[in-house]
């Protein structure tokens, strides 16, 4: 798999990313720069958590509006497979490539701690790899993650079936609307969610629920 | 704008600046003038306390700072020690106690980011940190403020940055009402060929500035640590600094990027009175002299005078001594991180520091004199009076179940979720024990089986009572937190928080803690490789609890043989190794007294080194023998504590005994030292009393067996697991009101 993953300053989480794709797919993922105006052609381009720019403005809002990202759309649109996980989820939906946006924490505190999802639609690239209606335990640690949409979009995405993940059996850790944890694009090709699944992929994690994920991915490319 | 490097420096300026007329008189005698207003400031910043360690540099040479696997004892950014496979840990706790009480969020962010930067500095990626956090009585009106403030600054800055927070420590004691401690620890992982010191070399070679702009923030800090607080407290938020991690995360990476190209001579963090400290650090080490250009320094505010240039604390700064032949490469790394970078000075071989500005000299002094030959005090000290010890018939009684669940359910004792989930706890993908156990477990990365094990301990109340045991206690429990996971203890970084040091008996505390940590130290070849002392905490006039924390740090060969708290599986023996024959049962200083009867006395346990030695090392091997199923050192609140908590974290219940003919009020609940609580498989029984055991001669009886949903504690009621997590669980969030 030809996986790219895309480093702003201020992504933390891009080499927990890039040791789950080595792992997982035989071999590293390249790594782009935010400045670089060039993407390698990809089977699978990945936006990591972290707090690009230091998300001292809205999260995700500055990385969203640099040049790098100006092509990550143009892919995105050709149909090639785009994650964004935690600070990479509120990148794309800034970017307006997802629906929906990423709210300070009910809690108002940052939270990391494990919570259990449901996978709602095992119809993409993505989720092909679990069992409909599987739940499985992933990890979050984020200050902004309550996913919220108006009434209308909201009915949409369950509606299309663009809801992926869901918080489970009372896990929802950030107040977000109808408990969303991830969501797809309209095509099932674009997913943001705010778990970190590549946190959670092999033994020394406690457990390997995150790497269906990457399995799936990987059969796909 | 006008600035006058003249004035006049009036005994009420000298004494603004925190120095002593005698300190001024020794400036006078050195200098052969009166100094001008930036050299004031200049000294101000690095004969304080906090910079210069003037009271206790003398008791801090006797402590045990060698050993076969250290590389760097304390005098650099950060300790190091070796590893093995051409790797090393870099570590080191720093405290943040005054800046934090000012402004708990950014006081506790600086605190994170100042030791991370103490770290990298090093050329080691951080890969674990902690906090111990010590705040007043949770009924005190500033308390919850500042527990919130504080735990979200370490978070903001920690998560940000990309560190996982592995461990720490949060209690609170009304001692600490006007003084609140912070203090913030960090490691790293570097390549024992790669490892960067402060120490220039070389004449005539460029001093650069990296990093962020230099602003008004902080000017005076160092200073202000160094004295006490007074009523007018708020007036002193302006000496602290604001952080900003994601320029620290920028930081870090370009020093690492810079580091491998072979530009960086010599290198060090702006921390305490910045650009100061830093450049006098820097030549006093390689008896270099510097001279600083400050036209060149990056600001970030228009009209800054030199005297505030010089002491400014802003964040996420670096002062390096590049080749100068790389110097262009090391300007492209910089420039792609978009950060400063400014030629700012030169090596010199005169030993002089000179500071010019607009083309004149504003500052010139004898660099050694301000660095590594500042002054020092032996300071008179009384020794700690001490405590009758506590009568075994004014012991009070309570029901054994109703005072665990208060131990377990208040605010020393219960669960500090609420805490650690503001903390990133898994980024990095490596930690494979979090918070909650006896200590941090950190994978090596690039290493199939290494792991290593962080802790951080102090027991304060022992240490007020007596500050010799108290220290041999600090140390000892750190060594047996390691030891718990199963790993090899292998150094400690010491954080000695204290009050006044100019009042004997704060001093004695301050002598009789660093005797103990050192005898410990010796006793179980755990050296100190790095520290930080923190003086004057006090407000107005009212000392904190002693509080010598000590950050351990402990190496796995195989994380995967490592042992966790948790009782492991149904129907297993549990033993308690290292009691005493006689049943033991100290609780003079226990929180039992302290908590349930708010009463603080007696003599606090003793510690016998020898004793932990052999149990420690007896429980290491049991562990690496696949012997002990599950592992837990007692410490506070006694064998019933850790066996509570034992059950806690993983659900399974048991069954104790009291051993026969003892009270069972202290058998359950004393806080004797060097024990620990381990599970063995029934079909280990026989082994381990009949050929384990014994070439010990150590005391281990078997108390009980593992099983069920509720633990029952001898002839008490059984409680049931879900009970005690209610308990446990419960204190933190209600007292937060969340």
């Amino acid at each position: 798999m030809n996986a790219t993953v895309i480093v702003f300053p201020g992504s933390n989480r891009d080499r927990d990313m890039i040791a789950a794709l080595t792992a997982i797919g035989g071999k590293p993922p390249r790594v782009v720069w935010h400045q670089s105006d060039a993407l390698p052609p990809s089977d699978l381009i990945v936006v990591p958590g972290g707090f690009s720019y230091g998300d001292y403005l809205r999260s995700g809002a500055i990385a969203a509006r640099s040049p790098i990202m100006q092509k990550v759309r143009e892919r995105a649109e050709a149909g090639v497979p785009v994650l964004g996980v935690c600070n990479g989820f509120q990148i794309l939906t800034e970017a307006g490539l997802l629906p929906g946006v990423l709210m300070r924490n009910a809690s108002l505190r940052f939270v990391c701690r494990e919570v259990k999802l449901s996978v709602e639609n095992t119809d993409s690239v993505f989720t092909s790899g679990y069992r409909p209606g599987a739940v499985i335990r992933c990890p979050v640690a984020h200050h902004d993650g309550n996913y919220f949409t108006d009434d209308e979009t909201l009915a949409r995405i369950e509606g299309e079936g663009q809801v992926a993940f869901r918080y489970a059996q009372g896990t929802n850790p950030n107040g977000s609307r109808n408990d969303i944890a991830g969501v797809f694009n309209d095509r099932r090709t674009v997913l943001g969610l705010m778990p970190h699944p590549e946190n959670l992929i092999e033994n020394a994690h406690g457990g390997i629920d995150g790497r269906p994920l990457f399995e799936a991915l990987l059969k796909a490319a | 704008m006008s600035f006058d490097n003249h004035i006049e420096i009036t005994p009420q300026l000298v004494a603004d600046h925190g120095l002593k007329s005698d300190e001024y008189l020794r400036i006078l005698d050195l200098l052969g003038r009166t100094p001008t207003y930036t050299e004031l400031g200049i000294f101000s910043a690095m004969w304080n306390e906090h910079c210069s360690y003037k009271s206790s540099k003398k008791w801090l040479r006797t402590l045990h700072t060698t050993g076969p696997r250290v590389i760097q004892g304390p005098g650099e950014n950060a300790g190091v020690v070796d590893i093995g496979d051409g790797k090393a840990v870099v570590f080191k706790m720093e405290s943040h106690n005054h800046p934090s009480f000012i402004e708990p969020y950014q006081g506790a962010a600086t605190g994170v980011g100042g030791i991370l930067r103490d770290v990298f500095t090093m050329g080691a990626r951080p890969i674990a940190a902690m906090n111990a956090l010590r705040f007043g009585a949770p009924e005190h009106e500033k308390t919850r403020h500042l527990v919130s403030g504080v735990v979200a600054g370490v978070g903001g800055y920690g998560n940000s940055f990309g560190v996982p927070t592995v461990g720490g420590e949060v209690e609170f004691d009304a001692r600490y009402n006007g003084n609140i401690l912070v203090n913030a620890f960090a490691a790293g992982l570097v390549d024992t060929d790669k490892i960067f010191y402060s120490k220039a070399e070389g004449v005539g070679l460029p001093v650069v500035y990296l990093g962020a702009k230099t602003g008004r923030d902080g000017v005076g800090g160092a200073t202000m640590a160094s004295a006490e607080f007074g009523d007018d407290i708020d007036e002193k938020r302006p000496t602290v600094q604001v952080g900003d991690p994601f320029t620290e995360k920028r930081l870090l990476e370009a020093c690492l990027e810079l580091m491998a190209t072979g530009a960086v001579i010599a290198i060090q963090d702006m921390g305490a009175a910045g650009l100061t400290c830093s450049a006098v650090e820097m030549g006093a080490k390689g008896d270099l002299g510097i001279e600083l250009n400050l036209d060149a320094v990056p600001v970030r505010e228009t009209a800054m005078t030199p005297y505030e240039m010089m002491l400014s604390e802003s964040q996420e700064r670096m002062l390096m001594v590049l080749h100068p032949e790389k110097e262009a490469a090391a300007r492209a790394v910089f420039e792609k991180w978009e950060l400063d970078f400014a030629t700012v000075g030169k090596t010199t071989d005169d030993l002089r520091f000179r500071v010019l500005w607009q083309g004149k000299e504003v500052a010139n002094l004898p660099i050694k004199d301000l660095g590594d030959k500042a002054p020092e005090y032996d300071r008179p000290w009384s020794p700690a009076r001490k405590q009758p010890a506590l009568r075994p018939d004014d012991v009070p009684q309570m029901d054994i179940a109703d005072a665990l669940l208060r131990l377990i359910g208040g605010p020393s004792l219960s669960s500090r979720r609420w805490v650690y989930e503001q903390y990133d706890t898994l980024i990095q993908g490596n930690s494979v024990q979090r918070p909650g156990g006896d200590a941090g477990v950190v994978r090596v990365e690039g290493h199939p089986t290494k792991a290593l094990a962080f802790t951080s301990d102090v027991t304060p109340r022992y240490c007020e009572a007596d500050p010799v045991e108290g220290g041999k206690q600090a140390v000892a429990e750190a060594w047996r937190n390691l030891t718990a996971t199963g790993a090899l203890p292998l150094a400690a970084t010491d954080n000695l928080n204290f009050g006044n040091p100019e009042r004997p008996e704060i001093m004695g505390q301050l002598v009789g803690a660093i005797q103990g940590i050192g005898e410990a130290c010796r006793a179980l070849d755990f050296p100190i490789v790095s520290g930080n002392v923190s003086l004057y905490n006090e407000t107005n006039g009212k000392g904190i609890l002693p509080t010598p924390t000590i950050g351990g740090v402990g190496l796995l060969e195989d994380w995967n043989g490592m042992a966790r708290i948790g009782f492991a599986a149904e129907d297993e023996a549990v033993i308690l190794i290292g009691g005493r024959r006689d049943g033991g049962g100290h609780l003079g200083q226990s929180l039992y007294l302290r908590d349930l009867f708010d009463r603080r006395e007696g003599t606090p346990p003793q510690v016998d080194l020898a004793h932990e030695r052999k149990a420690g090392d007896f429980v290491r091997a049991l562990i690496g023998d696949n012997i002990a199923t599950a592992v837990h050192d007692l410490s506070d609140g006694g064998l019933a504590v850790g066996l509570a908590e034992m059950a806690m974290a993983s659900g399974i219940g048991a069954r104790i005994n009291q051993l026969d003919g003892l009270d069972p009020l202290p058998w359950f609940f004393g806080e004797d030292q060097g024990r620990y609580v381990i599970t063995i498989r029934r079909s280990d029984v026989d082994r381990f009393f009949d050929e384990l055991l014994p070439p010990t001669a150590l005391f281990a009886p078997w108390i009980g067996v593992t099983g069920g949903t509720a633990l029952t504690l001898g002839e008490a009621r059984s409680i049931p697991v879900a009970e005690l997590r209610e308990a446990h669980e419960g204190w933190f969030p209600r007292f937060m009101g969340a």
